[in-house]
């Protein structure tokens, strides 16, 4: 008992192996039909081809409130995504992930509304600000017991709402409205199609970012510190400065939706910096399967499309979602979309 | 008007009462944290269910008891035990099962025993402020000039301090407090020597959850009034004053939700209220750049 605890603890192949042995569940045995069933290219070609020709079809049939909730999902994969570097590459617990996106949308928000900026231009400072602030909240607390980290995202993601209240230059608690939405080859993006459009490229620059880094030996080093610190540091991983810059990338991605976000709202308020937010994001890379990149965007569609498929159940809604939460991480700790078994 | 002086008590009163909150409810963040290292989300809620049960045991109690101290402690016990209760429950079943699964599952799942207990008190209580309607006079006391401490004050701050006090001596003279802390020391050691681990991390569960209920039904008598989502900022802030403490030390806790408390009543004096909470977890953030082990914690070296 207490050795398949043990084992269950690596929750990538140490786990496999030891599941191999075991009776396969009904999850695991549809999981294991799926990669079966992709393993045929023909199959493979029409299951992609489907869903790209959904994706990019989406706008010429569906209503624009159908766009919204899309355009929404795809905006917490870019959350996810960013989050995703920091909790599932890197196995650091971010609570405050919200306060990341705060930071990209007021930055943005402000240069362009208050000081007249072009939106494209205030992306490199959206940038410097995010690493910017990944260090002052990385810095004292990556060095610290993981769990400390967790807190300190948290107040800060606190202390980055509070602060966006009571200060004029955020505009207070009622945030800046009426910002001016940007150009592109000088049409400016007001529709809903088009923002989709825009945010189907960034899911895509951003999917090609995280399997990059996955890929990378500086991804390689961050799986190790993940599975094992004291192994990693043994081998001449240096640890904090890895999680230090895993930290600074997942803050940046995090700050340049936000800053993207913004411009499509139009408006910022500090209220959708509150913590269900961060939570919410980091419960799609864990429910995803940390790590995975397919299973963190699933995860992030997931909780932004059943809030809405839901309505009717309305209240209920969060108390089952806690419930389930609880039974998958009882149940499933590996996440609803592992990675496939290796043979 | 009032002088300077008189402000500097008037605060610093206010910042012992906001202090026992917090003291209670992070010695069960503390104590928790110290057996099973985990960073029990859903505390926060226990204090918030821990108000409500006080809430509709004095309901319950005003036709037989009156409204008076009387109701008021028989709901402070009553929810005490099923807080208790609760806690040990939550424990058994949410978080027994991952003791030895990562630490971020555990954390996840406190999140989610956090949402459930908010979301099932938001849906009993359509998610309504209570009113907690007792017939003690909230201004009558000991009156020093423009001063009045009121008899509600000097009530909390003595039930306060005799819980302080047994906490103490049971962590410290009696056999289960001494396997309390020994399980914090080194779990699988305890296991071997005989130690029902179990049924001692469910005791520190009870312990803790019904000393957050004692706190919730203060709450209630303090500020008149009990809502669902009373208790995430609470259970932010007493973690807070854990940390200041040290993580792990039950004195410090005692010690850091009164300094935080202290601290919170002066800073908002200053700077105005609408910064209150960024000052307590700006202290929260300094604490752990220039002293992470807290005032009282132990330097510990962490084992993956």
């Amino acid at each position: 008992m207490e050795n398949n605890n043990l084992n269950k603890i690596n929750n990538g192949e140490v786990a496999v192996a030891q599941e191999d042995t075991r009776k396969r569940g009904f999850f695991t045995r549809i999981i294991d039909g799926f990669y079966n069933f992709m393993d045929k290219t023909y199959n493979k070609v029409i299951v992609y081809g489907i869903l790209i020709a959904f994706v990019l079809t989406l706008p010429l049939w569906a209503s624009n409130y159908i766009l919204q909730v899309a355009w929404n999902a795809m905006f917490y994969m870019l959350l996810g995504l960013g989050c995703n570097i920091i909790v599932g590459f890197t196995g650091m617990i971010d609570l405050g992930f919200a306060a990341k996106f705060a930071v990209g949308a007021y930055t943005s928000g402000i240069l362009v509304h208050t000081f007249g900026w072009n939106f494209w231009l205030t992306l490199p400072i959206v940038v410097l600000v995010g690493m910017l602030a990944a260090v002052l909240i990385g810095g004292p607390a990556l060095r610290l017991r993981s769990d400390y980290l967790a807190i300190v995202t948290l107040g800060f993601g606190e202390i980055v709402r509070i602060v966006a209240r009571n200060l004029e230059i955020t505009g207070s608690a009622s945030g800046l409205s009426g910002i001016k939405r940007p150009y592109i080859f000088g049409v400016q993006l007001t529709r809903i199609w088009m923002w989709y459009y825009l945010f189907i490229v960034l899911v895509i620059i951003f999917v090609i970012a995280s399997n990059r880094v996955k890929d990378s030996r500086f991804g390689r080093g961050l799986a190790y510190v993940r599975e094992d610190e004291d192994a990693a540091r043994a081998m001449g991983v240096n640890v904090v400065k890895y999680k230090m810059w895993a930290f600074i990338v997942g803050t940046v991605m995090g700050a340049v939706a936000g800053a993207f976000y913004v411009m499509q709202m139009a408006a910022v308020s500090p209220n959708s910096f509150q913590f269900t937010q961060s939570s919410n994001i980091l419960l799609s890379v864990v429910l995803g399967g940390m790590g995975k990149v397919p299973g963190v965007m699933a995860g992030a569609a997931f909780f932004s499309i059943f809030p809405e498929i839901f309505r009717e159940i309305g209240e209920y809604r969060m108390l089952f979602f806690g419930i389930a939460l609880v039974l998958v991480m009882i149940f499933r700790p590996q996440g609803l979309w592992p990675d496939r078994r290796r043979r | 008007m009032f002088s300077t002086g008189e402000i500097i008590i008037q605060q610093i009163v206010n910042g012992l009462i906001l202090g026992c909150f917090y003291a209670l409810i992070s010695l069960g963040y503390t104590m928790v944290y110290g057996i099973v290292r985990l960073l029990n989300f859903a505390h926060g809620d226990i204090y918030m269910v821990g108000a409500f049960a006080g809430f509709f045991v004095f309901g319950a109690l005003a036709a037989v008891t009156g409204t008076g101290w009387l109701s008021i402690i028989l709901a402070m016990i009553a929810a005490m035990f099923l807080c208790g209760v609760l806690g040990f429950l939550i424990q058994r079943f949410a978080y027994r099962p991952l003791l030895d699964a990562p630490r971020l599952s555990l954390l996840i799942t406190a999140i989610g025993v956090s949402l459930i207990l908010q979301n099932a008190v938001m849906i009993l209580t359509n998610g309504e402020f209570k009113f907690f309607n007792h017939s003690v006079n909230p201004r009558a006391g000991i009156t020093f000039g423009n001063l009045t401490i009121t008899w509600i004050q000097i009530v909390l701050l003595g039930i306060t301090a005799i819980l302080l006090i047994s906490l103490t001596w049971f962590v410290t003279k009696t056999i289960w407090g001494k396997a309390m802390r020994a399980i914090s020391m080194d779990r699988p050691t305890c296991r071997l020597m005989g130690i029902n681990v179990n049924t001692i991390i469910g005791i520190t569960f009870f312990i803790g959850s019904a000393l957050a209920a004692v706190a919730g039904v203060m709450a209630c008598v303090y500020y008149g009034n009990v809502h669902y989502f009373m208790g995430y900022i609470m259970g932010m802030k007493a973690f807070t004053a854990a940390v200041i403490g040290g993580i792990g030390s039950i004195p410090g806790a005692m010690l850091g939700g009164l300094l935080l408390g202290l601290l919170e009543a002066g800073g908002t004096q200053v700077l105005g209220s609408s910064w209150k909470d960024v000052f307590a977890f700006g202290i929260l953030i300094l604490m752990l750049i220039f002293k992470p082990t807290g005032l009282l914690g132990k330097t510990e070296v962490e084992r993956m």
